[in-house]
């Protein structure tokens, strides 16, 4: 009787830590998170001012100066970036979605998965000696398309898995007015499923706007406007790797305000997304 | 068509066809534009490999196998080998996924198993946010503050305690292979978490409440009837973790030190091969030059699609066990 007494208590010690082992692991994965939001808002907000918004960076050694330029620079490139990125992958998630029981259907979705899981800066070397080379100069556009690239898989395989959970009777009430299939794909299915793909978008310009591998050697940087599509443009997040790397004090102030800019970016577009779905599961 | 009364056809608008009458070509249409864009993926991953390989020619003309077992990089006199990345990040990457998997298999079980309700989604939110986070701001809180927390407080620790091994021998630097590892970590932690709570969800919950009624606890219901069931997809995600952690470049670049060595300290510096592109790809002169950041590019790009195309099937498995598996 002590015995499995003794051999009870052991269980539930062992189950015990186990648990609080799993708590641990738990909290140890969060403190970073809090530990990079601490620094961020810490350092960011005293390097943030007028400045930062509205001027261009001074040159080297020289204190002052902001990064108009590259906030301009990322919201041109992720602008350009959806327009070539999204259009495609809804499409490409649509055809998965209604014909894609088919062998060619499992290797685009193979291919949209194994896509996403390619390094960033392959996709960088990709462009590069796709565009650049061939154009001769670095260039806005050159960086758009890397991060389209990287978009793409993400907002087809979103589109499909939300196209999947409308209501199949919804596009056999369609059907059985006469509707042709493409107008209730279009008309019917899409649009019920569009909010819920446009929470899946945002989350991809979200991480995209973070990028800055492939932009090294595709937008590249630069220290003025560039007023074209067809020139190196400045982005945040290459200038925040340029000034974190640099030894200069100042500049590790603005790669600190930059951060905060890029932070506060994408933890919106993130917090804003999960609102949106959550409004929607409560209706 | 001709068996419909006349003044119902009129009626219709002109797309409006009976069911099933003729080809709609709408839906031809719709369906080849489509699959146009579909087979658009499949052209960009397929251009990628064939761009990629042209791209690397002139240098795996000019190395051939050599230029992975050699450890010579030196753009001056044209000699290029790839051993101090290939080592760099393979070490890098094993030794974060030895950090992360655990971490994010006690996250997955908290979420799955042991986390209340409410809290579940506060908290799987807080994870997904941390695989949100840019990599290049991790990168930058890894210069400034996780780098001099390695060598101020952590690596003198070990140095202390494990001195006797040569991992941890050597001056504590901050920036080199541990720091670099320990960024990885954090990194894929919520890629590998999320993949595992989606492996676990996938266990039927019969197999669980079957294991409660016989009376185990749920250390071991986890050990005797989740984990088996599950072992082939959080194997899968284990490995997902791990092309992460190989082709992650901003973050590790800007804390493992980049230097072309291979040292058996954990302390010392060293080079991943996504770094070694970073850095020198925009400065690289000469067509050789190009060529062998190109080949690692490739090697990179080989190495991640092989550990994808893997894991997605091991994970695959798991999801799609037949409903057999409840009794």
């Amino acid at each position: 009787m002590s015995l499995s007494g003794e051999r009870h208590a052991l269980r539930k010690f062992t189950d015990r830590a186990f648990s609080a082992s799993c708590v641990l692991a738990t909290i140890i994965a969060l403190v970073p998170l809090f530990g990079i939001l601490y620094y961020v808002a810490a350092r960011g907000i005293q390097g943030i001012n007028l400045d930062f918004f509205t001027q261009l960076p001074k040159p080297v050694g020289e204190t002052g100066g902001g990064m108009a330029n590259a906030i301009v620079g990322t919201l041109k490139l992720v602008g350009l970036a959806s327009v070539m990125g999204i259009p495609p992958g809804v499409l490409a998630g649509v055809y998965l979605a209604e014909f894609g029981q088919t062998r060619t259907g499992s290797v685009v979705r193979f291919s949209a998965d194994v896509l996403s899981g390619i390094p960033s800066i392959t996709v960088g070397i990709f462009v590069y000696s796709l565009v650049v080379l061939a154009s001769k100069t670095f260039s806005a556009f050159a960086g758009a398309l890397a991060l389209a690239v990287i978009m793409l898989p993400t907002v087809t395989r979103t589109t499909e898995e939300l196209l999947r959970l409308v209501p199949e009777s919804l596009r056999e009430a369609a059907l059985g007015l006469g509707v042709p299939k493409w107008r209730a794909t279009l008309r019917v299915m899409l649009r019920t499923a569009a909010p819920g793909i446009a929470v899946g978008i945002m989350l991809a310009v979200a991480r995209v706007a973070g990028e800055t591998a492939p932009l090294l050697f595709t937008a590249f940087s630069n220290r003025f406007w560039s007023d074209s599509w067809n020139e190196p443009t400045a982005s945040l997040p290459v200038q925040i790797y340029t000034y974190a790397v640099s030894p200069f004090e100042d500049w590790h102030r603005q790669a600190w305000a930059a951060a905060l800019v890029l932070v506060s970016l994408v933890l919106i577009l993130n917090i804003a997304a999960r609102v949106l779905v959550r409004n929607r599961v409560k209706k | 068509m001709a068996s419909q009364p006349q003044s119902l056809v009129r009626s219709r608008p002109k797309w409006l066809k009976p069911f099933g009458s003729e080809v709609n070509w709408g839906d031809a249409i719709f369906r080849a534009l489509t699959l146009l864009f579909g087979l658009c993926v499949v052209a960009i991953l397929g251009g990628m490999a064939l761009q990629m390989l042209k791209a690397s020619r002139l240098s795996l003309q000019a190395f051939g196998l050599g230029f992975i077992t050699s450890n010579a990089w030196n753009p001056i006199q044209d000699q290029f080998g790839a051993l101090p990345f290939i080592f760099g990040t393979v070490v890098s990457s094993l030794l974060a996924l030895s950090l992360a998997v655990p971490i994010s298999l006690g996250i997955a079980v908290f979420l799955t198993e042991l986390c209340p309700a409410w809290l579940k989604n506060p908290v799987a939110f807080l994870i997904e946010l941390l695989a949100a986070v840019p990599s290049v701001v991790y990168g930058l809180w890894g210069i400034f503050a996780l780098a001099p927390w390695m060598r101020e407080v952590v690596e003198p620790a070990l140095a202390s305690t494990l001195g006797f091994l040569p991992l941890f021998q050597g001056p504590s630097q901050g920036f080199g292979m541990l720091t670099g590892a320990v960024i990885l970590a954090i990194m894929i932690t919520p890629t590998i978490s999320a993949v595992c709570r989606e492996v676990l969800n996938a266990v039927p919950g019969a197999l669980r409440e079957g294991s409660y009624a016989l009376g185990a606890t749920r250390w071991e219901t986890l050990r005797t009837v989740i984990l088996p069931f599950a072992r082939s997809g959080l194997v899968g995600a284990s490995i997902l973790g791990l092309g992460r952690a190989l082709g992650e470049t901003m973050a590790i670049t800007m804390v493992i030190g980049n230097r072309p060595e291979i040292s058996s300290s954990l302390f010392a510096p060293s080079y991943t091969m996504a770094s070694v592109i970073a850095n020198e790809f925009t400065e690289a002169t000469g067509d050789l030059y190009l060529s062998a950041l190109s080949e690692i590019g490739f090697l990179l790009f080989v190495v991640t699609l092989i550990l994808n195309i893997i894991a997605r099937a091991l994970v695959w498995r798991v999801a799609r066990l037949p409903e057999g598996g409840r009794l």
